[in-house]
């Protein structure tokens, strides 16, 4: 331990010395630094320290296995995309702190595209944050709007991050579960619906805001105009805010239509809309996302933001405005890549659908996402004997990476405590994969019941 | 018909109430200024000059290299080739074995680093010490986690005779600092070397703190992002490394200040697995991950200095040297035309008594501004030079302690100091005709 005293102790050594000898004996005389330790963690993350990816991305992380758990592309972003990264990290000044609520090229790019896509203006200094990812735009508004006595509305299953942050800002998460219309027989995601009635009963004068994701993850359901008109008129008899999680806004497939709460009548100045650099670009690993709404809304997240880490990466945002510019311009183009890569992943989804079926399972095709859940129950996999206390997806998932070394995410992961039963014999698995990758689930799913 | 409960909710704000008090901030108004009207900025803390070669160079071969997961998630505490070489590196620095999965975690800047520590640690109730000047962050993020921050200052020993004032000259009373902490003390924040006096706390002033800390079980959240830059010989001593101090201590470190790239925003925190653990739990509730390549680049870095290290062509060696160079010409022209600068130990903050400019800003008496703020608006806008009003780094409380400084950041090209020479000289001039 006097090691590192020694080596820095180079004037006054003796003084040095001295004082070190009577710090270190008036530590033997006091309470041991270890006994008196009184620091635990603080109220607000009691209980939020387990994760589920914590847990299953280190199981997965052996490259044997078959990956189609975590929702990360093993397919290369777009080249346009990491050449402009390369072109921002060449300017000496992009290097540097930027604006701290977002790169001006990128919110004015941001601001262009969804002013295209919402019809409104939108003000890209008051209108707009840029965050660490959609995840650092779901913290920031929920610990800007959301306080201990408010409850928030949650609609399950849900990703996963959802009821920690809640409780984390002190509020009560309120559950509602999507039910399947034909009594368990799903072939589609919008087969999954919530009850208006039940819905309704959940609102109250405590709710502060209801938490909406569409494209929905894990079941990949697209809301309907009627659906989201429920939602709305909801919030608006209650004054209730919208945290909208629109991060797979584009990944919507043929039939369907990403519909953004925010446009509906009533909506605009009660929604915070969430996007994602990582869902749009497939640049997971880029971490921005971004939050949209009426400036007195974004002002508190702004607060927020510059008390956490005030300011995101300055080349990565670079880079991101002029990949948005390169698409704004082709908006109107099929080969633009909002809709290209919906494209491409449509047929990765009817492939995944096809596996699993020839598996003798019947998958939710989802009708946007990359996600697919798909119950399991019928091959009736005997995990009794698996001394755990873990809901039986979670084993199952367990037991699926060790012995037929392929990975998904068990759904119990994204309920609550009362729906956790209600979908413990689903398992989800991410199809944004290279052919190699399907190629190899396909061989596993082909021979598994020849194992 | 609006029912009783929904015009009650109705009329509450829509904000929550962990933001009062905590929305005003003076980078927003003062990088405005600055964008706006100065020539010359040496405000805000960030070099004009580029991050060393090698670093741009690590990027570059990351973008364009056959791996582009390196685009995807990385593991959520920190990228393992990065924490593997930061565990490296301060096992070294501290003389004890670290394990890079429990020891260190990477996050968003050192600036998500302070956020995960008062989010981690400090409860409603809780006390938080803060040594004026200080950066300015920690008093509001100690505010949103409910705590109450405990301010002591530094206070300005009369230099001796003839010499110019040292960031040295300020210090701690030890009583003072020693009244300070009661039952309610949950932590003391250290920032040394300290923004914005360059202060580079000696042994005994560190010994002093850790006494305290020890006594009191109060841990030390130890912000020292700028532990590369300490010039004329002196050493940055890591609190961590004194007795009873590495169980209670959170090291943050800065891959902005160490490699000349702010607007990388990759920092990181060092310390005993039993405090670091519930900052990952933070963590993972509100950022989750940080951007990988910007991890990769940052690790290859390290890399490099791993095995430069103590050597002349380390950077941790040349960009000292570098900057004290440049200190040494700012301090220069500030001499020349009659400002007093304290002389930093340490950062690239110089702080300056402007009284022989006061005659330019007339005093306006009652306003609800401190004088410092008013003259440094006035020399960005009149004069194109951008500085930081210190009481920026004071508590509200006490804003009114010191109104003749300004901050200097002279992490500047020559071209840039000499520009601000040559607008300082012909101010001194204007008035002396």
């Amino acid at each position: 331990m006097f090691f590192a005293s020694r080596t820095f102790c180079c004037r006054g050594i003796r003084t040095c010395q001295l004082r070190t000898d009577l710090l270190s004996r008036s530590i033997k005389h006091s309470a041991s630094a270890t006994m008196a330790f009184r620091h635990k963690n603080t109220r607000r993350i009691e209980g939020l320290d387990s994760n589920v990816w914590v847990e299953f991305t280190k199981v997965a992380a052996d490259p044997s296995i078959v990956n189609l758990g975590q929702g990360l592309p093993d397919i290369s972003p777009p080249s346009y995309v990491k050449e402009e990264l390369a072109k921002a990290a060449a300017v000496d000044r992009l290097n540097q702190y930027t604006r701290g609520f977002g790169h001006p090229s990128l919110v004015k790019a941001l601001s262009q595209v969804y002013e295209r896509v919402c019809g409104r203006k939108i003000d890209p200094l008051t209108d707009i944050l840029v965050t660490v990812g959609a995840y650092g735009s779901l913290f920031s508004t929920i610990q800007a709007l959301i306080q201990e006595g408010d409850e928030v509305i949650i609609i399950e299953p849900f990703y996963d991050c959802y009821e920690p942050m809640v409780k984390m800002a002190g509020a009560k998460p309120v559950f509602i579960p999507l039910r399947c219309k034909n009594s368990g027989n799903s072939a589609s995601s919008a087969d999954w619906v919530l009850d208006p009635a039940e819905l309704a009963s959940k609102f109250n004068s405590k709710t502060k805001a209801i938490i909406l994701n569409t494209p929905h993850n894990p079941i990949g359901k697209v809301f309907t105009q009627e659906e989201l008109r429920v939602i709305a008129d909801l919030c608006i008899k209650h004054d209730t805010l919208c945290i909208s999680d629109e991060v797979y806004e584009w990944l919507v497939y043929k039939g369907n239509k990403h519909i953004k709460i925010a446009t509906l009548p009533g909506m605009w100045e009660r929604t915070v809309t969430i996007g994602s650099a990582g869902k749009t670009y497939s640049v997971t690993g880029w971490k921005l996302g971004w939050s949209i709404g009426p400036e007195n809304l974004i002002k508190h997240l702004q607060v927020v933001h510059q008390n956490t880490l005030y300011t995101c990466p300055t080349p990565l945002q670079e880079a991101l405005a002029q990949a948005f510019w390169i698409d704004y311009k082709r908006m109107d183009d099929p080969d633009c890549y909002f809709y290209s890569l919906s494209r491409e992943l449509e047929s990765k989804r009817d492939r995944m659908a096809q596996l699993l079926k020839e598996a003798g399972l019947k998958p939710v095709v989802p009708d946007g996402g990359y996600f697919m859940i798909v119950d399991v129950s019928k091959l009736n996999v005997d995990l009794s004997g698996v001394d755990e206390k873990q809901p039986y997806d979670y084993k199952f998932v367990k037991w699926m990476i060790a012995s037929k070394k392929l990975s998904a995410i068990p759904l119990s992961a994204f309920c609550g405590p009362e729906t956790k039963k209600q979908f413990e014999k689903y398992i989800r698995f991410c199809f944004i994969k290279k052919d190699s990758t399907l190629d190899a689930a396909e061989g596993i799913l082909k021979n598994w019941n020849k194992q | 018909f609006l029912s009783l409960p929904l015009q009650a909710k109705m009329s509450r704000p829509v904000q929550a109430r962990r933001l009062d008090g905590i929305d005003k901030n003076i980078w927003v108004e003062f990088v405005k200024l600055a964008t706006t009207y100065s020539k010359v900025n040496l405000g805000q803390g960030f070099p004009d000059f580029p991050a060393p070669a090698f670093l741009q160079e690590a990027l570059r071969g990351a973008l364009g290299g056959e791996n582009h997961m390196l685009h995807q998630y990385t593991r959520a505490f920190g990228h393992p080739p990065l924490v593997k070489v930061l565990a490296q590196f301060f096992e070294k620095l501290l003389g004890r074995e670290l394990d890079p999965m429990t020891n260190v975690m990477v996050t968003v800047g050192a600036y998500q680093a302070l956020f995960c520590c008062f989010q981690a640690f400090v409860d409603e109730g809780d006390e938080v010490i803060i040594i004026e000047p200080f950066f300015d962050c920690y008093e509001p993020m100690v505010k949103m986690a409910g705590g109450t921050p405990v301010f002591v200052p530094m206070r300005p020993k009369a230099p001796k005779d003839g010499k110019l004032m040292s960031s040295a000259d300020w210090q701690l009373d030890p009583a003072e600092l020693a009244s300070k902490f009661s039952a309610k003390t949950k932590a003391i924040v250290l920032n040394s070397p300290n923004n914005p006096l360059g202060k580079v706390f000696s042994r005994g002033e560190l010994e002093l703190i850790a006494e305290l800390c020890v006594k009191h079980d109060v841990l030390c959240i130890s912000d020292e992002v700028y532990e590369w830059l300490v010039y004329d010989g002196r050493q940055h001593i890591r609190i961590a490394s004194l007795p009873g101090m590495w169980d209670r201590t959170v090291i943050i470190g800065s891959a902005g200040k160490t490699f000349s790239a702010t607007g990388w925003k990759v920092g990181w925190t060092v310390g005993p697995d039993r405090l670091l653990q519930h900052l990952r739990t933070v963590h993972q509730n509100s950022v989750y991950h940080c951007a990988t390549i910007a991890q990769e680049a940052v690790a290859q870095g390290f890399q490099r200095e791993l095995m430069l290290f103590g050597k002349p062509d380390s950077y941790f060696v040349q960009l000292p040297r570098e900057l004290q160079q440049k200190r040494d010409l700012l301090v220069q022209s500030l001499v020349a035309v009659g400002m007093k600068p304290i002389i930093p130990e340490g950062t690239y903050f110089l702080v300056a008594d402007i009284s022989e400019f006061k005659s330019d800003v007339p005093d306006v008496p009652n306003s609800d501004e401190p004088y410092d703020y008013r003259f440094a608006k006035w020399m960005i806008k009149n004069k194109g030079l951008a500085a930081i009003p210190l009481s920026a780094f004071y508590s509200e409380a006490h804003k009114g302690s010191y109104t003749n400084f300004i901050r200097f950041c002279f992490a500047k090209e020559e071209a840039t100091l000499k520009a601000a020479n040559d607008i300082l000289q012909k101010w001194k001039q204007e008035k002396t005709s």
